[in-house]
């Protein structure tokens, strides 16, 4: 394991697997997965719905709930010089683990906090044994945090119901960093909420994870947060990674054409062409197609996609990408007018 | 607190149109009732000693006159209304003239005091059980608890209570099955008087809670089965919180707010299955009184019975209400 | 339908148990089509006999032979509390889809009379009709007064059902369509509710028959109609256990446990067959 990489999944394959009044039914949710995350960036996950890419994250958060299971593969996470597989640890090991070194920001901060409980008391279940501080110590460390969050220490007193979408998402990565732990998990921190409040949250976000320098995968189906945050970003399909690479790479010159497809579907200010719909729906992970499982629905597709499974193969520097025709594969936008601010 | 006071006047208003409502439904209903009330009573009086027939007549002229069954029913309504708000219910008829309130108000304690304890009990225990059981769902005695509930809980109180004495007034007889306190203690404020009290009413009680806790269990299992899979939950098993305070004030704190909402739904039906009980193990209570009424026809009684009950119960429903914004903050706006 | 059933029995062990002790009852209870004995006379046997081959559950101090006779009790029993979920389902029916799909005031005055039904504790109630009526209060008319009490909880739950269909893509369609209000009421959003009022009319049931049978033992209904309840009536009446005469209420008794327990796994199981999250819950662990 590379001593850089703060995470690396190896032929990850993750399954649902019901048995329902007499019938057996395999969801392959995640099915053969191998990337690893840097310390200190931020790789950013996107694919649309039942890309598989919640399922991942369950994995990778070691929150895994029957009927999920884990049938082959591992993930291992690299922090303070000790290797960790979260599959093999008990209970009080992944005690240990979570939320002083890994973390997570959930989707939908509307229920994420404990409606009954006011916040201070959620700082104190969630962080702190991890931080191992008592009173006025303890006290003084969550306000200081607070503040960095631009929110005022009196959200403390408040109940969840009490504070805006905005307030209750700041809360929530607060929760999240304030042990500042090596690893993040971020899934989908701004969806539901509006334009101007996903800025700020997102370059808050960004403000904590280099102050700590720690790593955050992010998932999204929202191109235009991947372009504004991630450094590297891993294109996930029906449960496979279809492509992976550095953000500007992949906006600039993307060769597989379900990235061609989701980069281009990025409004441009200026630019008024005409954008083609990607045809059909994606496919029931239950039943995925054969071979390349983007085949129904590509464009480029020759007979060959259609039986075989295409490998993820280096196709630039940091570059990979799982198509057969990966050379062929051109951004759908006549000017490559680049999306991706600094 | 402005909101908190909004929101317990909401509450009394409900109270106000249910006791409204009620007591006058059951006025009308006992006005079906063929018996006339002057008849019963000078029935009653003349039975025990000879009077003269002028002092009939003068006696039913003037109960006529009391009891207002010469006045149009829409009069009597109100007569009854105003009577009422004073606390006077016109006297029994079996007992006269004691006074029917009186006489209430004596079996009220009994009632009152059997129901607080074992509601209280049997909601407490039943939902933390129910808690635990639907959180550890792979517990064996936990499981084993699940099977009995299921067993237990959709028969009939008066089943139980009846089990209960076969059981205690033939087969064991430890615990006393009937009467509301020992015969040969004297009623007063000792320690004995209490205790007596106390040992009087473990059968009444465990009837009462054996039904009533399988509901609670039930109910609070398959509520807490669905909370565990919310979003704050997972979130907060995730983050590494202690299993004793995520049980406790993740899960079941939050299945408790709407076991309250079951529980003011449910006190109607928990305070029929007192009166069942109370008849059955002959408990000095409003149950008791209640039957014994209907078997002497007294009228007035009933109705006053009755009225104090619907009255109780809603009382009891708007004390709980008043509790369920310390629960749930979400309820203290407005 | 039928594979629904038969994936249920198969599968769900709950409901195939409560199934089987409910079809029992019911086949007790059928039987009495086909007794050689009228249930309504009395000394027709030897009294106090105990069970034996001429008499299946003995005879009770009446001298009625006790198997016709809890036939009879049984039968009687069943269909009122069959009755009394019909009714009541009924109501609950029509004041849950209107409350739930017209909204605005005319919910607000269902529901605050809702809320006044719930708190009403029946039981006065029921002995004050019993009080007046005296033996004029025969089985319809105690199923009628039932039914107007056993309306507000599933009234409820049918409204929630209700709200939620009304924003639903299908609703507007239909309207759109130009079916009037009460033919979408009916035709498109009645298939929604019925399996709650299939779950919710078992514990009708339950409750009904607890308190007729909790009524009759208190002797306050028409004693000369054989049910459960006064079957145990009369049994306490002559005072059956201290005599000795035990098989008077321990058989009947166990078979009310039997009818009960059998009712209520149905309900339980079937309430949380309809739950889809229950059944998500099944399906994986």
């Amino acid at each position: 394991m590379n001593k850089d990489d703060a995470l690396e999944v190896t032929s990850l394959k993750a399954y649902y697997l019901m048995n329902f009044f007499g019938i057996t039914r395999e969801v392959r949710a995640v099915d053969d997965i191998t990337m690893s995350v840097r310390r200190n960036e931020i790789y950013g996950i996107a694919g649309e719905s039942s890309s598989g890419k919640t399922t991942f994250i369950k994995v990778l958060a070691a929150a895994m709930r029957p009927p999920l299971q884990i049938v082959s593969g591992k993930v291992e996470y690299r922090f303070g010089g000790r290797t960790i597989s979260p599959q093999s640890m008990r209970d009080d090991d992944l005690a240990e683990l979570h939320w002083k070194h890994l973390s997570y920001i959930m989707q939908g901060s509307m229920s994420v906090l404990n409606p009954v409980r006011r916040i201070q008391q959620s700082f104190v279940d969630f962080a702190k044994r991890p931080l191992g501080l008592g009173g006025k110590a303890f006290q003084d460390r969550i306000e200081e945090h607070l503040v960095d969050l631009q929110l005022s220490p009196k959200v403390l007193r408040a109940y969840p119901h009490e504070l805006s979408g905005g307030m209750r998402q700041r809360v929530t990565i607060g929760l999240a960093t304030v042990c500042q732990p090596e690893f993040i998990i971020a899934d989908e921190p701004t969806t539901a909420l509006d334009v101007v409040v996903q800025k700020d949250v997102l370059s808050l976000l960004r403000t904590v994870q280099r102050r700590m320098g720690s790593s955050i995968v992010l998932v999204t189906h929202d191109m235009s947060v991947h372009a504004n945050m991630a450094d590297r970003i891993g294109i996930m399909y029906a449960g496979r990674l279809v492509e992976e690479g550095p953000t500007r790479t992949l906006f600039t010159v993307p060769k597989h054409p379900y990235t061609a497809h989701l980069v281009a579907s990025l409004p441009r200010i200026g630019d008024t062409a005409r954008r083609p719909a990607l045809e059909g729906r994606p496919p029931s992970l239950a039943d995925p197609p054969s071979g390349c499982r983007f085949h129904p629905r590509c464009p480029l597709a020759i007979d060959k996609c259609k039986t075989d499974v295409p490998p993820l193969v280096t196709v630039g520097e940091g570059h990979r990408s799982a198509c057969w025709r990966a050379a062929d594969v051109k951004p759908l936008m006549a000017s490559a007018a680049n999306p991706v601010t600094a | 607190m402005k909101e908190y006071l909004l929101f317990a006047l909401q509450r009394f208003a409900l109270l106000a149109a249910v006791v409204f409502f009620g007591v006058s439904g059951a006025f009308f209903i006992s006005h079906l009732s063929p018996i006339n009330p002057v008849e019963s009573i000078l029935g009653e009086i003349s039975s025990r000693a000879t009077i003269s027939p002028v002092a009939v007549e003068e006696m039913r002229r003037s109960l006529n006159e009391m009891f207002g069954l010469n006045m149009p029913l829409w009069q009597q309504f109100l007569n009854f209304w105003g009577r009422l708000l004073v606390g006077d219910l016109g006297p029994s008829l079996l007992a006269f003239p004691t006074p029917a309130m009186y006489i209430v108000m004596l079996a009220l304690p009994w009632t009152v005091g059997l129901l607080s304890v074992s509601i209280i009990i049997t909601w407490i225990v039943g939902n933390i059980v129910g808690g635990l059981a639907g959180f550890f769902q792979n517990s064996r005695l936990l499981k084993l608890f699940g099977v009995l509930a299921i067993g237990i809980q959709p028969i009939p109180y008066y089943i139980v209570a009846f089990l209960l004495v076969v059981i205690f007034g033939f087969l064991w007889p430890v615990l006393p099955i009937s009467g509301g306190f020992a015969m040969n203690v004297r009623p007063g404020w000792s320690i004995e008087f209490v205790l007596s009290i106390l040992h009087y009413s473990i059968l009444p009680a465990a009837s009462l809670v054996i039904v009533g806790v399988g509901t609670w269990f039930l109910g609070m299992r398959a509520l807490v089965s669905n909370i565990v899979t919310e979003d704050y939950v997972t979130y907060a098993e995730l983050a590494g919180v202690r299993r004793g305070r995520l049980v406790g004030s993740y899960v079941i704190r939050n299945a408790l707010v709407p076991q309250l909402t079951a529980l003011s739904m449910a006190l109607g039906g928990i305070f029929s299955g007192t009166i069942i009980t109370e008849q059955v193990f002959a408990y000095p209570g409003l149950g008791s009184l209640l039957v014994r009424a209907v078997n002497g026809g007294d009228t007035t009684l009933v109705l006053a019975v009755s009225s104090i009950a619907i009255v109780a119960v809603a009382v009891a429903i708007f004390i709980v209400d008043l509790l369920h914004p310390f629960l749930d903050p979400r309820v203290r706006v407005g | 339908m039928f594979s629904v059933l038969r994936d249920l029995i198969r599968y769900n062990i709950e409901f195939a148990i409560g199934l089987a002790m409910t079809c029992f009852i019911i086949a007790f209870a059928a039987l009495s089509f086909f007794s050689p004995v009228d249930p309504t006379l009395v000394y027709t046997a030897i009294p106090d006999r105990p069970p034996s081959w001429q008499h299946w559950f003995g005879t009770n101090s009446r001298g009625q032979e006790l198997f016709w006779l809890l036939t009879f009790a049984f039968r009687n029993t069943l269909t009122f509390g069959i009755t009394v979920a019909v009714l009541s389902r009924i109501i609950s029916i029509v004041v849950g889809l209107a409350a739930g799909y017209i909204g605005g005031w005319v919910d607000r005055v269902l529901m605050f009379f809702n809320d006044i039904f719930v708190a009403i504790p029946i039981f006065p109630i029921l002995i004050l009709f019993y009080f007046v009526l005296r033996s004029d209060l025969n089985s319809f008319t105690l199923a009628l007064i039932m039914a107007c009490f056993g309306w507000p909880f599933d009234a409820r739950l049918i409204r929630s059902v209700a709200l939620g269909l009304r924003h639903r893509e299908f609703t507007r369609q239909a309207l759109f369509a130009g079916m009037s209000p009460l033919k979408v009421m009916f035709q498109e959003h009645l298939p929604y509710v019925m399996p709650i009022i299939f779950a919710t009319a078992m514990a009708n049931m339950i409750w009904s028959i607890g308190l007729e049978v909790t009524l009759a033992v208190l002797g306050f209904t028409n004693l000369s109609i054989p049910t459960v309840g006064t079957t145990l009536y009369w049994a306490n009446n002559h005072s059956a256990m201290i005599v000795g005469v035990w098989w008077w209420i321990l058989i009947p008794v166990a078979l009310i446990i039997v009818m009960f327990v059998g009712l209520f796994l149905l309900a339980v199981s079937l309430n949380e067959y309809i739950d889809p999250r229950s059944r998500l819950r099944r399906m994986g662990a």
